[in-house]
């Protein structure tokens, strides 16, 4: 397992890429998507649950203007304070469920599936 | 019925308005605390009033690093609450910071901060971390910096002028869904610390979340704070303080007054309205009124503390 912050100047357009790309692979088999965003925004994870298969990175990107974390319940990962428009990213490399918060408000919670 | 020490003229009041600046300024008195508006206490004539000698100012969220539209000039804001306190006739040997000194656990904002904050002509400085504070990876950046008193705990207490501070961390131990946590550890250690104080001591607490809950779908409280209520209750006078909702709401329970403070850098919605606990943005005109211009009344009865809080908008309606 690691995780990686992805630099400032690449953030938007992987996390666009991958929200295409998410989008691209269909309802159906979501499952199947080699990367996943998570949107947040209005302090809330959008979605609030993914489901990515093995190997998959999900990106989370936040659209607030205020500050938000993810942190993961078991401590696998743990971003910076994500300001506006910034991303973080983990790759998922074993199945699971994984659940995450933003430790600045930890009301806003969010699950990743790994198949 | 409240006693009122200070006129509030209109002058007053658009001299508050000028100033911009937030913090509150506790004066003890007879073993009782009484928190003053800090832009009236900076313009208040010693002679002229009976409270009492200046203990300390409370400053709150001065969120340096912050740059969004509802203050892109946290700086500025702080630096004019410091020059407020500085300015005051008398000055309070102790500053209590409450928390999110910084917006995103930055070095760079916590130096900047620090910078700003030595500017205080007051002694001594306390603290204790907001939940922005610790964001950073390996939550060192607050530790290494304001980490000593507490030997990197984040809680201890000290005595200063005869009464009793106790010093508490509640962003640490975050929980799904859930409010600030003290945690056992942490609570053992203020009942044992309180147990050898009598009860006629002035006890003041303060962390960052409240200390009562205020509103749970935000996590506006603490949710082991009623462990440390406890112990706190055979005291006749505990004054609990803390930051982080940006707005003052205050709740006297027995000889407890829990008090919470406004902002320095940007004000923040009302419980529950808005999709959640965010930077409110108002014109510039508001900003200032929304950063901490606090107007406090006091009873004259010396063992009960009644505050009122106005903006001064306000209280600049007021025609006493």
């Amino acid at each position: 397992m690691k995780w990686q912050r992805i630099g400032i100047l690449s953030k938007l357009a992987a996390a666009t890429a991958a929200l295409v790309m998410s989008c691209a692979s269909g309802s159906s088999s979501a499952s199947q998507s080699a990367s996943a965003t998570v949107e947040v925004k209005d302090f809330m994870f959008a979605p609030v649950l993914s489901t990515i298969s093995v190997g998959a990175t999900v990106t989370w990107l936040n659209k607030d203007d205020e500050p938000h974390t993810v942190v993961s319940d078991t401590g696998l990962f743990r971003s910076a304070a994500l300001d506006t428009n910034e991303t973080f990213s983990f790759e998922f490399d074993r199945p699971g469920t994984y659940h995450f918060i933003c430790s600045i408000h930890p009301s806003m919670v969010g699950t990743i599936v790994v198949q | 019925m409240s006693n009122q020490p200070f006129s509030t003229s209109r002058r007053n009041a658009l001299k508050c308005m000028a100033f911009g600046g937030a913090g509150t300024v506790f004066l003890l008195g007879g073993g009782v605390l009484t928190p003053v508006d800090l832009a009236r206490a900076a313009d208040y004539k010693r002679e002229n009033a009976p409270l009492g000698k200046p203990l300390f100012v409370q400053i709150s969220d001065t969120h340096i690093g912050f740059n969004k539209d509802a203050n892109p000039d946290v700086n500025g804001t702080l630096t004019r609450t410091i020059d407020l306190v500085n300015a005051m006739p008398e000055l309070p040997p102790l500053t209590i910071h409450t928390g999110d000194i910084t917006h995103l656990s930055k070095p760079a904002e916590f130096d900047t901060a620090q910078q700003l904050l030595s500017r205080l002509r007051t002694t001594e400085m306390h603290t204790v971390p907001g939940e922005h504070d610790t964001t950073d990876p390996t939550v060192t950046e607050y530790f290494s910096r304001f980490g000593k008193p507490s030997g990197n705990k984040g809680y201890y207490s000290f005595d200063h002028a005869g009464v009793h501070f106790v010093a508490l961390i509640n962003v640490l131990q975050f929980k799904a869904g859930g409010l600030g946590t003290l945690g056992a550890d942490q609570l053992a250690w203020v009942a044992a610390d309180l147990k050898a104080r009598s009860s006629s001591t002035p006890i003041v607490v303060f962390a960052h979340m409240p200390l009562w809950t205020i509103y749970e779908p935000w996590g506006w409280g603490t949710g082991d704070a009623d462990q440390l209520v406890e112990p706190l209750r055979r005291f006749g006078s505990v004054t609990l303080l803390n930051g982080h909702i940006h707005q003052i709401v205050q709740k006297v329970e027995g000889n407890m007054t829990f008090h919470t403070a406004r902002s320095t850098a940007y004000p923040q919605p009302a419980a529950g309205e808005g999709t959640g606990p965010g930077p409110l943005k108002v014109s510039a005109t508001d900003l200032p009124k929304m950063l901490g211009i606090t107007r406090v009344m006091v009873t004259p009865h010396r063992h009960s503390l009644a505050l009122h809080d106005a903006t001064i908008a306000r209280a600049d309606g007021e025609t006493t």
